[in-house]
């Protein structure tokens, strides 16, 4: 039997909308505390909540190892402007950033903006993978060694080392180079929910870590094998992917139900990806998964963070601790080490032989 | 009789940025990227009791003769992103950001600004800038050009729409649709975001020109203006105050920043050595033909730095810098210069040295302190937006020997009294307007 592949952990801390920093902060560190891989903050303009880089920024100095990763949506928004905030989120995190890729389908959203009407969402996430595209072509733009502070010549950078990107999509266009200099990650963590199909190409194609929904861990590997298939189609190397599970938690009581409807029974059966019972049997489902080789790890959205996070870190993270089947602390600095993928090199770099 | 108490002042520290001011070569010039630096400066800042800290945007790196302009500090992070870092590692400092009206959306940046306002708790400020160009539209979808005028209609009618969002939440936390159709703008729908500890987050202009005065009396709670001379200073600060009451506003509800330099020495001798030997330092013989090719629109780059100017006059029609403000008409530019360089028997280097960026400040800390009490008594100044030249350190030697002069003099406060912004300030909270 091979050996198991490392289990990564994330989880939402969005819920109800919150506008302080410690909320948000305390949360941060709870998950900080179960030396979870990362957490998420979702953000949309078509319900109340802050902007959520701003409030992973806000939340970076006050952490020091787990990553941080927004939604930022790509629909009514500039590219450039994306690629510089989550740049500059994974400069104040010292290499922590993610970027979770949105779309904005609806109606109500188009109006505040008032500069183009909805749109499908095939269309919406063809923008949403070139938005991807430049920024990782921004995020490469300076090369890493391109600030040289040379006294003898006058020179603070090595002009040859930054680069135009002249990206030409089907909806923008971008000169380049970037305002902000090469993150430290090179490029901050991508992650897409490749789960429906208009975004399962763009997640192949742009996505470090792929979030999928379903109900089987048959039927969750099966998504897996498409993304995997697809970006080896795109060219790239399916293992510098990591494919997570993602999972709406109930760990609370029955007399909390959210829904009509959802009563308590077996985890998941027949019930999407709603889980509703306890840490342990949490616990029991993910290990399950995982040894069924399944997926990489596991996105958990708590339906109430305030309360179910602590119980997902102190009862469904330290069992799994205890099972060895999950770190206990963070042997490296940054999301990508946690996640274990690569720094990735820069493809101007590279083009011009000194990578 | 009793003496009126002397005026308060206001004090900003600018993060050192993209120009010669700035200088990279010195050996204790640390990262102008790293979060460190920004977290060092703003502690700085706050040790000193200050207003706010305050950041410049970039859009497009500027270029010289077609290629990236190389020999200042290049590239910066993204202003609100840093902005809600730092209010993790400061508890009273005013947060500012400089973001452009131009490319970006009301309903984004008035969200993302409402959010910096609730992460600091009341401490957000924002500086809306209109400048717009092609060059810089190159890097946004929407692109292109817009005259001066249009840039200023689009820039107010921006800060109205703005307004109406965080005035669209009732202060008991209804959200309410707002429908702003304007020129530039519709928007229709609710904002996401409650009404802020400061109502709405401070808002800063600035621009010398007659539209950007007076979109600053009728909008603005700051005018970050050009430092000049007394006397220069005095006239504009009459001019724009002069302009609140037509918009109902009194003179006190808009405070006039200047940016300013300084360098401090134990004598003022010693100011003025150390004054002369960081002009050098800003001034390296690449930029002094740099800063020459920019008013010639010429390459001049045989000419020595050491040497004479030029001889041949300005192309008046060239545009060798792209991504920053032009000096004026290069032959009155070049005249000058030349008339400077015959009356001293200055270099090129010596020229440029003398002919821009002089230090506003240079002396003792109290001789500054008392220059810096005397503009703000003479109606020159509500206070000032201070530039160092160093990198995160060039703010400390400010606040730990001229603060306290300052304080001595009743001119500066001797502890924050509130938590935002406006109360610094000394501004209300805008009134709801649902």
């Amino acid at each position: 039997m091979p050996a198991l592949r490392p289990l990564h952990l994330a989880a939402e801390i969005g819920g109800p909308p919150r506008y302080d920093a410690a909320h948000h902060t305390g949360l941060a560190r709870l998950a900080e505390g179960g030396a979870l891989d990362f957490v998420t903050l979702g953000d949309s303009f078509a319900r109340p909540g802050p902007d959520a880089l701003a409030v992973l920024s806000r939340v970076a100095p006050a952490t020091r190892r787990i990553g941080l990763v927004p939604t930022v949506t790509t629909t009514h928004t500039e590219p450039f402007h994306v690629s510089s905030a989550v740049a500059t989120l994974d400069w104040v995190s010292r290499g922590r950033a993610g970027w979770h890729v949105g779309v904005s389908t609806t109606e109500a959203e188009a109006r505040l903006f008032g500069r183009r009407p909805a749109a499908p969402a095939a269309a919406l996430w063809g923008e949403a993978g070139e938005c991807a595209d430049v920024c990782a072509r921004l995020w490469d733009s300076w090369e890493d060694d391109a600030e040289i502070r040379d006294t003898a010549t006058g020179r603070f950078i090595d002009r040859d080392k930054l680069h135009h990107v002249d990206f030409e999509g089907t909806a923008f266009r971008v000169r380049g180079p970037a305002i902000v200099p090469r993150p430290p990650q090179g490029h901050p963590v991508v992650v897409v929910d490749g789960t429906a199909e208009p975004a399962r190409d763009a997640a192949a194609r742009h996505a470090d870590v792929v979030l999928v929904r379903a109900t089987t861990p048959e039927r969750t590997a099966e998504m897996r094998d498409d993304v995997r298939r697809r970006a080896a189609a795109h060219g790239r190397d399916p293992e510098a992917l990591r494919v997570l599970a993602a999972l709406t938690v109930d760990l609370g009581d029955a007399e909390t139900a959210p829904e009509p409807g959802l009563a308590s029974g077996p985890p998941l059966a027949g019930r999407g990806t709603y889980y509703r019972g306890g840490p342990v049997d949490l616990a029991d489902l993910i290990t399950q998964w995982h040894r069924a080789g399944a997926v990489d790890g596991f996105h958990l959205t708590p339906i109430t963070p305030a309360r179910d996070l602590e119980r997902i870190v102190n009862g469904t993270v330290a069992l799994l601790q205890h099972r060895s089947l999950f770190r206990t602390f963070y042997p490296g600095g940054t999301l990508r080490e946690h996640l274990g993928l690569a720094r990735p090199a820069n493809r101007y770099a590279l083009a011009g032989g000194r990578a | 009789m009793t003496a009126a108490a002397p005026k308060r002042m206001h004090l900003a520290a600018h993060f050192p940025g993209v120009n010669s001011t700035t200088v990279w070569s010195d050996p204790r010039s640390r990262s102008q990227i790293e979060f460190s630096s920004f977290e060092h400066l703003a502690r700085t800042a706050e040790r000193g009791l200050f207003d706010f800290f305050f950041l410049a945007e970039g859009l497009r790196l500027r270029e010289h003769k077609g290629l990236i302009h190389d020999l200042d500090v290049v590239g910066r992070p993204e202003s609100l992103t840093v902005l809600s870092a730092l209010a993790a590692v400061t508890d009273r400092l005013g947060l500012a950001a400089t973001v452009n009206t131009t490319f970006n959306e009301p309903y984004e940046l008035a969200r993302r600004l409402a959010t910096l306002d609730h992460l600091s708790a009341g401490r957000a400020a924002w500086n809306a800038v209109t400048s717009s160009d092609a060059f810089t539209g190159e890097n946004f979808r929407r692109g292109g050009y817009l005259d001066r005028a249009e840039r200023y209609t689009r820039a107010a009618e921006f800060v109205a729409t703005a307004r109406e969002l965080w005035d669209s939440w009732t202060p008991d936390g209804t959200p309410r649709p707002v429908a702003h159709h304007g020129r530039h703008f519709t928007v229709e729908g609710e904002f996401t975001v409650p009404r802020s500890p400061q109502g709405h987050p401070v808002v800063i202009q600035a621009g010398d020109s007659p539209e950007g005065r007076e979109f600053a009396a009728a909008a603005a709670d700051i005018v970050f203006t050009r430092h000049g001379t007394l006397d220069e200073g005095r006239a504009f600060y009459a001019d724009v105050k002069g302009r609140l009451a037509a918009h109902g506003r009194r003179p006190d509800e808009l405070k006039i920043m200047p940016g300013a330099t300084f360098v401090l020495g134990d004598t003022d001798a010693e100011a003025q050595e150390r004054a002369a030997a960081i002009r050098l330092q800003q001034i390296s013989p690449q930029n002094a033909i740099a800063a020459l090719e920019q008013v010639w629109g010429r390459d001049l780059s045989a000419y020595d730095p050491d040497g004479p100017l030029p001889a041949i006059d300005p192309d008046p029609g060239a545009e060798p810098a792209r991504g920053r403000v032009r000096q004026g008409d290069p032959l009155a530019v070049a005249a000058r210069w030349r008339e400077l360089s015959r009356q001293k028997g200055l270099s090129v280097r010596q020229t440029v040295i003398e002919a821009t960026g002089r230090q506003s400040f240079v002396g003792s800390p109290a001789t500054v302190a008392a220059l810096l009490t005397e503009y703000v008594a003479a109606g020159a100044a509500d206070g000032f937006v201070l530039v160092p030249h160093l990198t995160p350190g060039g703010l400390d030697e400010f606040v730990d020997r001229v603060v306290p002069l300052l304080q001595e003099r009743g001119v500066f406060r001797e502890s924050y009294t509130g938590s935002t912004l406006r109360s610094h300030l000394g501004l209300d909270e805008p009134v709801w307007n649902g």
